[in-house]
C-alpha cells in the first residue's frame, strides 16, 4: 500500500514479492484443491462435478421437490409443562455473573434465549473490568456445550454415580489422614473467597492438607518483590509508561483491565478543545507482543539480557534523579536512555511493568518505580490484585514430594500440572506412586485421565460462586442454566468431602450475608442483579523495601549478553495457556500480530531465518532444556534477532478433538531462575531443519489492498498538535473547474435516510489489535469455524478481521532504510468488516439483487436470495465478503461445534444459520438494531443513544468502536464525527468514493516529529 | 366516583361534550378492558353469566369500591379477616380462590369496574367487533389471484368456442361452395365425420398442443409455486382444544394463552399450567382435559402440531405487528374465533407478507417513535404513510 509519506506492508510476503503471494494477489478466490478433493468423490463438495453425477443430482432433486411437494413434514411445537414465570419464550434474559478461568476474571452478562446461554457481555457496573472482555471470556460460553467434557463422576475410569463416589472417595481419605498422610490440593489461583472458606472447612476436616496454588503462566517474581502481593496498576494515571517484556495489552495479569487504562491515555480530539496530549509508551521485549505492536518507541532484547535491560534502566533513572547506581553488565539497546529520561521528567505518572517472573528483576523494576515515584500514583500497594496467586517454590516442591513418595492423596481442583507445568511429564510418571487421586478437571485430560477418581466440576454459566479480583471488590456467579451433565460444583464436592450438607448456594449466600454484605436480604439480591458489590480503593504509596545491589548482583550471575541462540516461551492472546484449547472459535482466531491460528510455531526473525538457512514453514525441530519438538518456522519482523520463541497453550493430548495434536507443548521449556519459572532457556538452544514442510494458517495476506492509497493513515503527536490534518491524505481528481475533493463527485444520486443512518467510527489510536471483537461477532452471528486447512485455502469465515500493517518511518524511496525497518517495524491494527457503504460497489453488481441498500445506511445481504455468482466478493474493494464453499454445519469434515446437537445449542435464533452456495459478510448486528427500534416502538419513543449496541462495540475493552444513528445530533457518534470530521476521521480508500457508513480516526504516535516530514 | 357517575351519563348520552373529564374516563376503561381481558376474562364474565367466578355484572352497586380492591389485592386476605360477603362467595364457588393480583393499582381496578360497568350499559360495546381499517386490506388481494385464473380459464373457454363455431362456418361454406347438396347423414355420424377432418388438420393438431403445452405448464408452474404453502393446512392435535369455544364463545383474550403475543418474536403456544389455571376446576372429567392431567402427572409436555411454519431464513415478531402495528390477530390468521380446528388461513408467501406491507398505512398516531418520519413524509405526499415508506419492503427488515 502506497500512503503519501509511507509505506506499509501485510506481512513479510508482501514486502520481499514472494512468489506464492503474488499469485495470490489477483486470484480473489483460493481455488487450491480442498482437503475432500483428495476423497476422489466430488459430488458433495461440488468441485470437478461430471455429468452423470449431475443428473444424479438433478434426478434426486427433482424427486425430492415432488416429493416435498406432496406432503410437508409434521413439525411439532412443545411448549412447557409448567412455565417459570420470568421465562419469556423468544425473549432473552440477562442474568449477571463473573467469568473467571484460573486468575482470569471478568464481570459479565449472560443473555438466555429460552434457558440456554448464547452470549456473554460485559458488564459495565463492574468498577474492575466495566464491560471490557477477552476473547476468552467472550469464547467460554461455547466451552459450556463442549461435548467432549466428563459426562459425569468416573472411578478408575469407569461411571460411577455421585454417592458411590462420594463414599468410596470419603473412607480412602479418612484412612489416610487417620495415619497421618499427607494430603494436597492443588489448584490454579482461587478468586473465589468463599470457595478458599470452603476448602478451609475440608482441610480443618483433614488437617494433613495442604492447598498448592501454581498458575500456569506465573506472576510469582511480580508478586515476590512486593512481599507477597500484586499491587494494583493503573496506567490511565500515566504519561510514560516503560514495559520490559511485559504484555500488559495481550496477556500480562489482567490485559483487559489495563487495555482500558492504557487507552484513556490515547484518546486525542481534534477539535479545538480536544485533548492533545498522550501518554508515551516504550516497549523492550524479545518477541514482536501485542503490546510493544501498540508502543510508540520499541526496541528488541534477547532473553539473556532482560536482566541488564531493567539494571540498565534503573541505573539510568537513577542517574537522573541522583540516587545510588548498582553495578551491571552494560547493555546497547536503543531508546532506553530517552525512556529513563522521560520517566524521570514525568515523575508521579511514570510506571516500568516488567513481564519477567524473576523475583530479582521485578526488585529492580520495584526501585525504579520507586525512584520514579510510581508509588501511590500509577501502582497502588493498598489494593492487591488477585489474578496470580501461584507459588512456584511450593509447586516445584510438591512435584519433588509426589515424586519421593511422601504424598498419599492428592486433589486437582481444575489445574493440569500435568499439561501445563514445566515439571508435569515428571508428575505425571509420579502420580502413580500417589495412593489416592483425583480431579474435579471438566474432562479427563492429561493429569485428569491420570487420576483414580473424577469428579468433574460444573462449568461457571452452571455454578454459583464468587470472586474477589481485588481487595474488597467482590463479584457474583449465578447459574443460567441447569447442569448439562451429571456434573457437580467442586464446592459442593468439598464441602460434601468436609461432612457439610449445606448446598454450596446456601453456603455462599450465608457467607456472603455474615462476611460481605453484612446486611439483609435485599442487599443480596441487589448484589445478585448488580453482579458486582463493593469497591472502596485505599490508596497506599507503600513501596516494597528492595536491597538493589544484592538483587544486581544476583542479577548479573544469571544474565549476560550472550551470541548464543536462544529460547522465549510466551502466552498467546487467543489461546493463553490452553485451558480452553478444545474451543474452536479460539482455535480459529487469528493472533493479533502474527495472524496465524490453529498453530503454534517457531518464530524467527529475518536475520536469523537467513542465518539459519531457513524459511516460512520449514520445520524444524527445537531442542533445549532436554526438551524436543518439532514445528514450522514463521518469520516474525520485530523479534530479537539470535532468538526463537514457542508459545504455550498448544499440544494438549487428551483436551478433545479441536486440541488434540494441534501445535506443540512449550511448558517444558518454561526454566527456573531464581527460584522462579521463566519463560525462557538461554543457552543449549538448537533449531535444526528437517527438511519438511508444513503450511501455518495465517489469515494476513489472504486479502490485498491492490495497491491502493491511503488504507492506515498515521501521524506524530508533535504533527497532530500543530495540525489536526497532518498525516491524513484527502485524495482529490483534476476536473475541468479545476482541482476537487474525490469525495466531492459522484455518479449516483445519494440516500435519503429519514429514519435512522447507522454508523460506525473506529478509533485506530486506541485499537491495540486484541480481537476480542471478532470472537464477539462470531459468537452473535453464528459464524462457521472452517478448520486449519480451510483458512490455509484462504476461506475462513470471520466477518470482522484486524488487519496488521507494518511500517517504518523510512523514506518511501530508501530501500535500504525499509530493509532495515523489517527487523522492528512499527504496527498499525486495523478492524475491518463490511463498509456499508453508500454507493456500494457489491450492491451494483448482484445479478438477483441478493445484495441491497437499507434506508437506514446498511448493506444488506439477503442470504435466500443469493445465488453465489461471488460477484460482490470481487467488486468489494475492502475485501470483507466471505462466501459459504461448503456446507459448515452438521458436516463432518467440519467437525467443530455446528456438528453436534450440544455444540448448536449456541447459535443464536435470531441469526440465520447460513447454508453451502451463499455470500456473507457484517450485518451491523442487524438483529439488534431492529431489537433496539421494536423496543422503543413499544414504549412510543425514539431509541436511545447507546441503546442499541453492537457486538463488536460492546467487547471492546478501550472502546474503540463507536457505534451510533448519525441522523441523531446528540448521539456520541455525530458529536465525535463532528469534532473530527475536520480532523482525523477518514474513509478508507476514500479516492474510490464509495461513501462508507464506517469512518476510522487517523493513529497519532507520540513520537518526535521527523526532521524531513512532508506533512 | 365522581368521574364514574360522569361517565355513565356520558355514556347514556353516547358521546363527548364533557370531554376533559371524558378522555380520563375513556383512558381508565380503555385500560381497564386491557386489563378485564387479559387478566379477568378466563373466568368472570362482565354480564351476569357465571364462568368460572360470578359473572360481574353491576358489582359496583353491589360491593363498595375500597372493598374490591382489597379482594382484587388479596382474596385470601379478605376471606380471613372474616367478611361475611367474601366467604359467602368463598363458599358457593366450592372454595376455589381468585387468584390474587397485588400488582394492580388502585385506579386500574376503578378501571376495571368502570369497564364492567360500561359494557353492561352499552351492550354493543365498541371493543367486540371494529377491527382496524387496514387489516380488511390483505383480504382482496387475496382473492385477485384467484380472479385472474376465472379469467384466464373464461378467456379460453371462448376462444375454443369461437374457433369450434369458426371451423363449423369454414366446413359449411367450403361444402356449400363445392355444390354438395345437404347432408342427409345422421347428426352423430356427421359429428364423428367433423372430428375425423378435424384430428386430420394439421393446424387444429398444432393448435390443441400448443394448448395442451400451455396448460401442462401453467399447472406445472403453478404447482411448482405451491411448493411449501401450506394454505388451509389443518392437522389434527394431539388435544381436541376449540378456539371456536375459548377465543369465541367466551372471549378469552388471546394474549391470556399466547402469552408472548404483544411483547415477544413467536406468540407462544400457551403451557399446561396456563390451561390448569381454569380447568382445575372446569370440565376436569372430559377425556381431553384428562390429557393435561396425564401429561402433567408424568412431566411429559404436550406435543402440539405446528400449524403456522414460517421458514428459518424468515424473522417473524408478533410484537411488532400486534403491539406496534396494533394489527388484530384474525388479520393473518383468520376467524379463529370460529375455527373448531385451527387452519393455517393465509398463504404466508412472501409475497402476501409484502403485499400488506405495500397497502397497511402504519400506526403512527400517538407513537413518537414516528413522528418526524411522518412529518418528513407528508411534506412529501398526500397518502398517508405507509409501510413500505419507511423500508417495510427491504431485505433486511425479515432476513438476517
Amino acid at each position: 500500500m502506497e500512503n503519501s509519506n509511507k509505506r506499509y506492508w501485510k506481512g513479510i510476503e508482501e514486502l520481499t514479492n514472494d512468489p506464492s503471494f503474488v499469485k495470490n494477489i489477483h486470484n480473489e478466490f483460493g481455488n487450491m484443491p480442498s482437503e475432500n478433493d483428495s476423497k476422489g468423490d466430488s459430488l458433495v463438495d461440488g468441485t470437478g462435478t461430471h455429468r452423470r453425477d449431475f443428473l444424479k443430482v438433478l434426478g434426486f432433486g427433482v424427486a425430492a421437490v415432488s416429493l416435498a411437494a406432496c406432503e410437508a413434514p409434521v413439525k411439532n411445537t412443545i411448549p412447557y409443562l409448567n412455565k417459570p414465570e420470568d421465562v419469556e419464550p423468544t425473549i432473552a434474559n440477562w442474568y449477571a455473573s463473573t467469568f473467571t478461568d484460573g486468575g482470569e476474571y471478568a464481570s459479565v452478562l449472560v443473555k438466555t434465549r429460552e434457558g440456554r446461554p448464547i452470549k456473554i457481555e460485559g458488564n459495565k457496573l463492574s468498577p474492575v473490568s466495566k464491560g471490557a472482555l477477552s476473547a476468552r471470556a467472550q469464547a467460554s460460553v461455547l466451552s459450556l456445550y463442549d461435548n467432549e467434557k466428563l459426562k459425569g463422576p468416573q472411578a478408575g475410569g469407569k461411571a460411577t454415580d455421585w454417592v458411590q463416589l462420594d463414599k468410596e472417595f470419603v473412607a480412602k481419605l479418612s484412612a489416610i489422614a487417620a495415619k497421618g498422610g499427607q494430603i494436597r490440593i492443588v489448584s490454579n489461583t482461587i478468586l473465589s473467597p468463599t470457595t478458599k472458606k470452603v476448602i478451609a472447612e475440608f482441610t480443618a476436616k483433614y488437617p494433613t492438607t495442604q492447598h498448592v496454588v501454581y498458575d500456569a503462566n506465573s506472576a510469582y517474581g511480580l508478586s515476590v518483590a512486593h512481599g507477597g502481593i500484586i499491587p494494583s496498576i493503573d496506567f490511565s494515571k500515566a504519561k510514560t509508561i516503560v514495559s520490559l517484556g511485559a504484555d500488559f495489552l495481550g496477556t500480562w495479569v489482567a490485559p483487559t483491565e489495563f487495555a482500558g487504562q492504557w487507552a484513556e491515555t490515547r484518546r486525542v480530539g481534534s477539535g479545538k478543545d480536544g485533548k492533545k496530549e498522550m501518554s508515551r509508551h516504550y516497549q523492550f521485549e524479545t518477541i514482536l507482543s501485542n503490546t510493544g505492536a501498540n508502543a510508540d518507541y520499541r526496541s528488541a532484547y534477547k532473553p539473556s539480557q532482560e536482566g541488564l535491560v531493567a539494571v540498565a534502566l534503573y541505573n539510568a533513572v537513577a542517574k537522573l534523579t541522583g540516587a545510588a547506581t548498582v553495578a551491571g553488565t552494560s547493555v546497547k539497546i536503543d531508546h532506553l536512555e530517552a525512556a529513563a529520561k522521560d520517566l524521570v521528567k514525568s515523575k508521579g505518572a511514570s510506571i516500568v511493568v516488567s513481564g519477567s517472573n524473576d523475583p530479582q528483576v521485578q526488585k529492580i523494576v520495584a526501585a525504579t518505580n520507586a525512584l520514579v515515584g510510581a508509588y501511590g500514583a500509577t501502582i497502588n500497594t493498598g489494593v492487591a490484585v488477585n489474578y496470580r496467586q501461584g507459588n512456584d517454590m511450593a509447586m516445584s516442591n510438591f512435584i519433588n514430594e509426589v515424586s519421593a513418595g511422601k504424598v498419599s492423596a492428592v486433589i486437582f481442583y481444575n489445574a493440569n500440572p500435568v499439561y501445563n507445568h514445566p515439571m508435569g511429564a515428571k508428575l505425571g510418571a509420579a502420580l502413580a506412586k500417589v495412593e489416592l487421586t483425583l480431579s474435579t478437571n471438566d474432562r479427563a485430560d492429561e493429569t485428569g485421565s491420570l487420576c483414580q477418581y473424577n469428579a468433574p466440576d460444573s462449568h461457571y454459566l452452571e455454578s454459583w460462586n464468587d470472586a474477589e479480583p481485588k481487595t474488597g471488590f467482590y463479584s457474583l456467579v449465578q447459574p443460567t442454566i441447569s447442569t448439562i451433565f451429571k456434573t457437580r460444583q467442586a464446592q459442593d464436592s468439598f464441602l460434601t468431602w468436609a461432612g457439610n450438607t449445606t448446598d454450596y448456594a446456601t453456603y455462599l449466600e450465608r457467607n456472603w450475608e455474615s462476611t460481605i454484605l453484612k446486611s439483609g436480604s435485599l442487599a443480596w439480591k441487589t448484589a445478585l442483579h448488580d453482579g458486582v458489590f463493593g469497591g472502596n480503593a485505599t490508596v497506599s504509596s507503600a513501596s516494597p523495601a528492595v536491597n538493589t545491589a544484592e538483587a544486581a548482583a544476583a542479577i548479573s550471575k544469571a544474565y549476560s549478553n550472550g551470541s548464543d541462540l536462544e529460547l522465549a516461551v510466551y502466552e498467546k492472546v487467543g489461546l493463553g495457556t490452553g485451558s480452553q484449547a478444545n474451543n474452536p472459535w479460539l482455535q480459529e482466531f487469528p493472533e493479533p500480530v502474527s495472524k496465524a491460528c490453529w498453530d503454534n510455531y517457531a518464530s524467527i526473525s529475518q536475520p536469523t531465518a537467513t542465518k539459519l538457512n531457513l524459511k516460512q514453514g520449514d520445520v524444524v525441530k527445537v531442542s533445549a532444556n532436554g526438551t524436543e519438538v518439532s514445528l514450522p518456522v514463521l518469520v516474525q519482523p520485530g523479534q530479537a534477532n539470535d532468538t526463537v520463541a514457542i508459545s504455550i497453550g498448544y499440544g494438549r493430548a487428551k483436551a478433545g478433538k479441536s486440541a488434540n495434536g494441534v501445535g506443540v507443548n512449550a511448558y517444558p521449556f518454561i526454566t527456573e531462575v531464581n527460584g522462579a519459572c521463566v519463560g525462557a532457556c538461554t543457552k543449549g538452544v538448537s533449531v535444526t531443519s528437517t527438511g519438511e514442510e508444513k503450511a501455518i494458517a495465517q489469515t494476513q495476506t489472504h486479502n490485498t489492498v491492490m495497491a491502493r492509497q491511503a488504507v492506515v493513515q498515521e501521524t506524530v503527536l508533535g504533527e497532530f498538535v500543530k495540525n489536526p490534518m497532518s498525516g491524513r491524505f484527502v485524495p482529490e481528481v483534476l476536473t475541468s473547474e479545476g482541482k476537487k475533493k474525490a469525495t466531492d463527485l459522484s455518479l449516483w444520486n445519494g440516500h435519503d435516510y429519514n429514519n435512522h443512518a447507522w454508523g460506525m467510527v473506529i478509533d485506530l489510536n486506541t485499537c491495540t489489535g486484541c480481537s476480542a471483537c471478532v470472537v464477539s461477532c462470531n459468537a452473535e452471528n453464528n459464524i462457521a469455524v472452517v478448520g486449519r486447512q480451510e483458512v490455509i485455502n484462504r476461506r475462513e469465515m470471520h466477518w470482522m478481521r484486524i488487519d496488521r500493517y507494518y511500517s517504518s518511518d523510512a523514506e518511501v524511496e530508501d530501500l535500504k532504510g525499509l530493509e532495515v525497518a523489517s527487523d522492528n517495524p512499527e504496527v498499525v491494527f486495523q478492524p475491518m468488516l463490511c463498509q456499508h457503504c453508500n454507493n456500494a460497489p457489491c450492491e451494483t453488481v448482484c445479478p438477483v439483487l441478493a445484495t441491497t441498500h437499507s434506508s437506514e445506511g446498511l448493506n444488506q445481504m439477503t442470504y435466500n436470495r443469493c445465488i453465489g455468482t461471488r460477484y460482490c466478493a470481487n467488486n468489494c474493494p475492502y475485501k470483507v465478503r466471505r462466501f459459504n464453499w461448503f456446507r459448515y454445519f452438521q458436516t463432518d469434515e467440519y467437525d467443530f461445534n455446528f456438528n453436534n446437537d450440544l455444540g448448536r445449542m449456541v447459535i443464536n435464533p435470531d441469526v440465520t444459520v447460513r447454508s453451502r452456495g451463499v455470500m456473507e459478510k457484517c450485518s451491523m448486528c442487524v438483529q439488534r438494531i431492529q431489537e433496539g427500534k421494536l423496543a422503543a416502538k413499544k414504549e412510543k419513543r425514539r431509541p436511545i443513544d447507546g441503546e442499541i449496541e453492537i457486538a463488536c462495540a460492546q467487547s471492546c475493552p478501550t472502546n474503540a468502536i463507536t457505534f451510533g444513528d448519525m441522523n441523531d445530533p446528540k448521539s456520541a457518534i455525530s458529536v465525535l464525527l463532528a469534532e473530527e470530521r475536520e480532523g482525523r476521521a477518514y474513509g478508507v480508500i476514500e479516492e474510490i468514493n464509495v461513501k462508507p457508513n464506517i469512518s476510522y480516526l487517523m493513529k497519532v504516535r507520540n513520537k518526535e516529529a521527523k526532521k524531513h516530514s512532508e506533512a | 366516583m365522581f368521574n364514574r357517575k360522569i361517565t355513565l351519563v356520558t355514556f347514556l348520552f353516547s358521546l363527548a361534550l364533557l370531554f376533559s373529564s371524558n378522555v380520563v374516563f375513556a383512558q381508565d376503561a380503555a385500560e381497564g378492558e386491557t386489563l378485564f381481558k387479559n387478566n379477568c376474562a378466563a373466568c368472570h364474565n362482565t354480564s351476569d353469566e357465571v364462568l368460572v367466578g360470578p359473572g360481574l355484572k353491576g358489582i359496583s352497586e353491589r360491593r363498595p369500591i375500597d372493598w374490591i380492591i382489597k379482594w382484587v389485592h388479596n382474596p385470601q386476605a379478605v376471606i380471613g379477616s372474616g367478611d361475611k360477603y367474601a366467604n359467602d362467595l368463598y363458599t358457593k364457588f366450592n372454595k376455589a380462590a381468585m387468584t390474587p393480583y397485588p400488582n394492580f393499582s388502585d385506579d386500574q381496578i376503578k378501571g376495571i369496574v368502570a369497564y364492567i360497568d360500561a359494557a353492561n350499559a352499552a351492550p354493543a360495546a365498541p371493543a367486540a367487533g371494529a377491527a382496524p381499517a387496514e387489516g380488511a386490506a390483505a383480504a382482496p388481494a387475496q382473492s385477485s389471484g384467484g380472479m385472474m385464473e376465472g379469467l384466464l380459464v373464461g378467456l379460453l373457454l371462448i376462444m375454443v368456442l369461437v374457433l369450434v363455431a369458426l371451423l363449423s362456418i369454414v366446413n359449411t361454406l367450403s361444402k356449400l361452395a363445392s355444390g354438395e347438396a345437404q347432408d342427409e347423414t345422421p347428426l352423430a355420424k356427421r359429428i364423428q365425420d367433423n372430428i375425423k377432418a378435424m384430428a386430420a388438420n394439421s393446424a387444429i393438431k398444432t393448435g390443441v398442443i400448443v394448448l395442451i403445452l400451455l396448460f401442462g405448464g401453467k399447472a406445472t408452474i403453478d404447482a411448482a409455486y405451491g411448493v411449501g404453502i401450506h394454505q388451509g393446512y389443518a392437522p389434527e392435535q394431539p388435544i381436541k382444544f376449540s378456539h371456536k369455544l375459548h377465543a369465541g364463545q367466551y372471549q378469552i383474550n388471546c394474549n391470556y394463552c399466547h402469552t408472548g403475543v404483544y411483547s415477544g418474536k413467536g406468540a407462544n403456544v400457551p403451557s399446561a399450567n396456563i390451561c390448569m389455571n381454569c380447568h382445575n376446576a372446569i370440565k376436569r372429567e372430559s377425556p381431553e382435559i384428562q390429557k393435561i392431567y396425564r401429561a402433567i402427572e408424568k412431566d411429559e409436555p404436550i406435543q402440539w402440531v405446528r400449524v403456522h411454519n414460517l421458514p428459518d431464513l424468515a424473522y417473524f415478531n408478533h410484537s411488532q405487528h400486534t403491539n406496534v402495528g396494533g394489527l388484530e390477530c384474525k388479520n393473518c390468521h383468520g376467524d379463529i374465533d370460529k375455527m373448531e380446528v385451527v387452519e393455517q388461513r393465509s398463504s404466508l408467501t412472501m409475497g402476501w407478507c409484502i403485499d400488506c406491507h405495500r397497502e397497511t398505512d402504519v400506526n403512527s398516531k400517538g407513537n413518537a417513535y414516528y413522528d418526524k418520519l411522518v412529518e418528513l413524509h407528508n411534506k412529501d405526499s398526500k397518502t398517508p404513510l405507509k409501510v413500505q415508506n419507511i423500508g417495510g419492503l427491504e431485505c433486511s427488515k425479515c432476513h438476517y
